[in-house]
């Protein structure tokens, strides 16, 4: 079992902050903080553990409560553990007109969860999500990193059996 | 200057400033919660919203930069159906908690709803609930009551420079709290009290305990640190109940420091002194003021007449007012003895403690923040003099260069530009280094202190890198300083308190005159300016340790506790438990005063009197008398009056305090003392460890050291020893090892802490404490003989 007080950020992935960090004023660090907190929650499995807010905090010399303001702020940003696969349905006004209820219905009736909740295989977190700029391709659905849109139950089926497989 | 039109009146401002500015300007009131004159901009209430001609849309006031002929309604329709609509989403999730509410009565958001809110709430879903947070002594919240106008959060970022507030989370989620809690480390954090607009952070210690219209309001100063502070004391049937700021711009803006806020916390402590008190065949016994005042009369006639001159000394606060102070020197010389002190920390009787020697150069305090080069001498300027350490802050924000020679690295809230730190003793052989960089070989001989300093920098400042290192630090700084067109210098209470502080304040003198800077000292108390100029201090230069060598028949203390007051705590209680007589008049007893005094007078602490106090710029302010005075105390300037009388010297038949502000010179009548000349013999510098003392910031006075809240504070802290990780380990101490020490029958166990920013070789050592009490403040070899003691066990 992982050890959820400890964290730190490799080199790599300084490495990469550093890359954000080359884009802004050297007294500006606070720039990075975005890309900072998702390499950080890339490399915490998904999600950004208090030590890890901690580490990003103290690699950008940052107040560790504007760490946490952003880490809160933002739904991409996760604060508790997930499961292998997040998926965040939209239920905004657009998606809701073109049947984001029957696709919230579907899912977690096939995932057995409700929002918030991970499968006991710890494969899929379900969330609710605000607006997600795709309006026009509604219902919404992000899945980790990538958009699937025009959903009908008949997709989400498709959609859960590749993941399944992918494993 | 452009002309605008608010509500038909024509209004005249700066180009750029907002709307609310202009209006509050000629008293034109537009409701607001998260606008205040002193913070940023956030424009996220929306309680302001005017009409402005042109614009299709209601406009915030705060947020909306005002152009020439713009015409602005307050009051139309549109304006208050903007402002009523944000009133009712405002108070959607406000719980109706006022009756319990420690806010309700002087609460902006209660005030303004009775504005412009509606009686009934239209909102019939449930209310978002938030959890307290814990803040820690000071502040109380209440986080279900907050409108998130986050004010508390930009005062932290801009004022306080403390990131510790924030907004988490997001929409209705969105919440004000702390990462840690328990942890608001700020030596100005209860602001947030008074900048909160509804009751989600109160003061804790004021909790429940009255309602703000059933409160007296009386004016009064802050007795605790130079600056003078304006407050106003808040009474209800004789007590005081808080104390919250009043507003002044030139010298605490709308601010108080935590130490003048919360202070009164220690008023009514359980060793509060309320009869006097007389010691009888070793038994103290309560009695009536007759007696004690002819006591103390017979016992100091006595001394005066058998003994003769200049065996009796007073050793009083730099915080009385200069009534007492001038009333007490003058008790004192009618006795015939100049032997009366204020300067209860300073060793170097040479130190001037006054910016009367160069009075031209004093900088004011609203002065503070326009400079742009600011060089600090031996000085924790937050910890110090908290709200001038604002200012130092606010000029760094607005660009001004910082620079400091100090002990140790404060990590203060503003950046510095370069730093050198070196111990206190090499302090002068770095500010030799700047003056020599500026004077020609034969102008240096002008001042032979320095010259022999300079030739003899070989054995003043240890190993050439060392040296080198200093050079280099101090040209950095000099180059910085040099270039600023407005300069101020600071020396503060550890340059002030250091056994060279005079050649220290000469050097600092010379370079004030040289690039015609200011300069301000951090005298200690909030009335050292105003003793010297009511002659509370000896003719001749001798310190307070001289006193407590002297071994004198007769002491008199005034609102001190020597054992953590003064410095040479130790010597100071073997001088009194030698003493045949010694009166104290003060406003606690504790348990050292019972073994060592004769006498005991119970004096009105500052709530409880009226009388002036000169700040450190020269400012004379008067405070007044909140309460009476508690039991049968009264105040210092009316006992002494009495004992002036008793002892038929002329000059003490004054009916009021006024009558005796115009008695006191108001320019000391010479220079106190005579100017630095060769006559200076440099002090050896001591191998090995060198005792800092210094003084916390709420172990500071009597008053402050029982205020219980501040003593519970995170600032607060049990005393230890701090030393470099360097020093630690060459002198072989561990990191949070506990050392125990002995000394004359006193035993007390103290914690070794190791921290990077000191200096080495030094030791900072906390004042103020039992346990560090013992020893002479200067002793150089205590940790040493610590050690010894240890391996001997």
């Amino acid at each position: 079992m992982k050890d959820d007080s400890i964290f730190e950020l490799s080199p790599q992935d300084k490495t990469a902050i550093d890359t954000w960090l080359a884009q802004y004023p050297a007294d500006q660090k606070r720039s990075a903080l975005i890309p900072a907190l998702h390499i950080a929650q890339k490399a915490n499995g998904g999600w950004l553990s208090e030590a890890a807010m901690k580490a990003v905090a103290v690699y950008l010399d940052l107040p560790q409560i504007q760490v946490f303001e952003v880490a809160t702020f933002y739904s991409m940003f996760e604060l508790a553990p997930v499961g292998k696969h997040t998926l965040c349905v939209c239920t905004n006004v657009s998606c809701l007109l073109s049947g984001s209820d029957e696709i919230v219905s579907h899912l977690k009736k096939r995932l057995r969860i409700d929002f918030n909740e991970t499968t006991e295989n710890q494969q899929f977190t379900l969330k609710e999500v605000e607006c997600l700029g795709a309006c026009v391709e509604a219902p919404v659905l992000r899945v980790d990193e990538a958009f699937h849109t025009h959903l009908t139950p008949e997709k989400i089926d498709a959609l859960l059996a590749e993941l399944e497989k992918k494993g | 200057m452009i002309e605008i039109e608010i509500d038909g009146q024509k209004v005249e401002a700066e180009p750029g400033s907002m709307i609310i500015e202009a209006a509050d300007k000629v008293g034109i009131k537009i409701p607001r919660f998260c606008y205040h004159k002193k913070l940023s901009v956030a424009a996220n209430c929306r309680m302001c919203l005017v009409a402005v001609e042109k614009s299709r849309k209601p406009l915030p006031a705060c947020a909306t930069p005002i152009t020439d002929g713009m015409v602005v309604k307050t009051r139309t329709a549109e304006a208050l159906a903007a402002q009523k609509a944000v009133m009712e989403f405002l108070l959607i999730n406000h719980p109706l908690d006022c009756p319990i509410c420690d806010q309700g009565g002087e609460c902006e958001l209660q005030d303004v709803a009775m504005g412009y809110g509606k009686d009934v709430s239209r909102f019939t879903e449930g209310k978002r609930v938030i959890k307290d947070k814990n803040l820690g002594s000071l502040i109380a919240t209440d986080m279900t009551r907050c409108i998130l106008c986050t004010r508390c959060v930009r005062f932290g970022e801009e004022i306080a420079g403390i990131v510790e507030m924030g907004v988490t989370g997001r929409g209705e989620a969105s919440e004000v709290g702390t990462y840690v809690e328990e942890h608001l480390i700020s030596e100005v954090s209860g602001n947030i009290i008074d900048l909160c607009p509804v009751g989600a952070l109160t003061s804790k210690p004021f909790r429940f305990k009255a309602r703000a219209w059933e409160l007296n309001q009386h004016t009064s100063i802050a007795p605790h640190d130079p600056l003078g502070a304006n407050i106003y004391i808040h009474t209800r049937n004789g007590d005081v109940m808080r104390v919250v700021p009043k507003e002044c711009e030139s010298i605490n803006e709308t601010w108080a420091s935590d130490r003048d806020r919360f202070s009164y916390t220690g008023l009514n402590a359980e060793d509060r002194l309320l009869k006097p008190m007389v010691k009888a065949h070793g038994e103290w016994q309560e009695c009536d003021w007759s007696l004690a005042l002819s006591t103390v009369h017979k016992q100091l006639e006595n001394i005066h007449q058998h003994c003769g001159e200049d065996r009796i000394a007073a050793v009083v606060s730099p915080n009385l007012s200069s009534e007492e102070l001038y009333l007490a020197q003058k008790y004192l010389r009618g006795l015939e003895s100049h032997y009366i002190e204020h300067r209860l920390q300073q060793v170097d009787p040479q130190f001037i403690p006054t910016p009367l020697l160069a009075r031209e150069r004093q900088a004011s305090i609203a002065e503070v923040e326009d400079m742009d080069a600011i060089f600090l001498v031996g000085c924790d300027i937050q910890r110090e003099v908290p709200l001038l350490g604002l200012r130092v802050r606010k000029a760094s924000l607005q660009g001004a260069n910082i620079l400091s020679l100090n002990p140790l690295d404060f990590h203060f809230n503003f950046e510095q530009k370069a730093q050198c730190i070196v111990s206190m003793q090499t302090f002068l052989f770095a500010l030799a280094v700047w003056i020599q960089s500026e004077l020609k070989a034969e102008e240096l001989k002008e001042w032979p202190v320095l010259d022999q300093l300079i030739k003899q920098d070989v054995d003043y400042c240890g190993h050439p890198d060392e040296r080198a290192l200093i050079q280099a630090q101090i040209e950095s700084i000099r180059k910085v300083f040099v270039a600023g067109r407005q300069k101020l210098i600071i020396m503060g209470a550890l340059a002030i308190n250091d056994p060279q502080a005079s050649l220290i304040q000469q050097a600092l003198l010379w370079l004030a005159e040289r690039y015609d800077a200011k300069l301000i000292f951090l005298l200690a108390g909030a009335n050292q300016h105003g003793a010297v100029l009511a002659g509370a201090m000896p003719e001749q230069a001798m310190s307070i340790v001289d006193l407590w060598h002297a071994k004198l028949p007769a002491y008199l203390l005034v609102n001190v506790e020597p054992e953590l007051d003064c410095t040479h705590p130790a010597l100071a209680l073997k001088a009194l438990h030698d003493a045949s007589c010694v009166v104290v008049m003060t406003a606690f007893v504790t348990e050292k005063m019972l073994e060592y005094a004769d006498v005991l007078l119970p004096i009105a602490p500052f709530s409880e009197y009226a009388g002036t106090l000169v700040n450190l710029e020269g400012k004379r302010q008067a405070f007044n008398a909140a309460v009476h005075p508690q039991g049968e105390a009264r105040p210092a300037w009316k006992i002494f009056r009495v004992l002036g009388q008793l002892a038929q010297m002329p000059g003490f038949d004054y009916d009021t305090w006024t009558e005796i502000t115009p008695d006191i010179p108001t320019e000391a009548s010479k220079a106190p003392l005579s100017s630095l000349t060769e006559r200076y013999r440099l002090p050896q510098r001591q191998a090995g460890l060198q005792l800092l003392p210094y003084w916390p910031l709420y172990r500071s006075d009597p008053l402050v050291r029982r205020a219980d809240p501040l003593q519970r504070c995170a600032l607060s802290a049990d005393p230890v020893i701090a030393l470099h990780p360097e020093t630690a380990a060459h002198y072989g101490f561990k990191a949070n090892e506990a050392v125990s020490w002995q000394q004359e029958g006193h035993v007390a166990t103290l914690i070794v802490k190791t921290d990077p920013s000191l200096s080495l070789d030094t030791v900072y050592w906390p004042m103020g404490f039992s346990e560090t009490a013992c020893w002479g403040a200067l002793a150089p070899l205590v940790l040493e003989r610590m050690r010894a003691l240890e391996e001997n066990e």
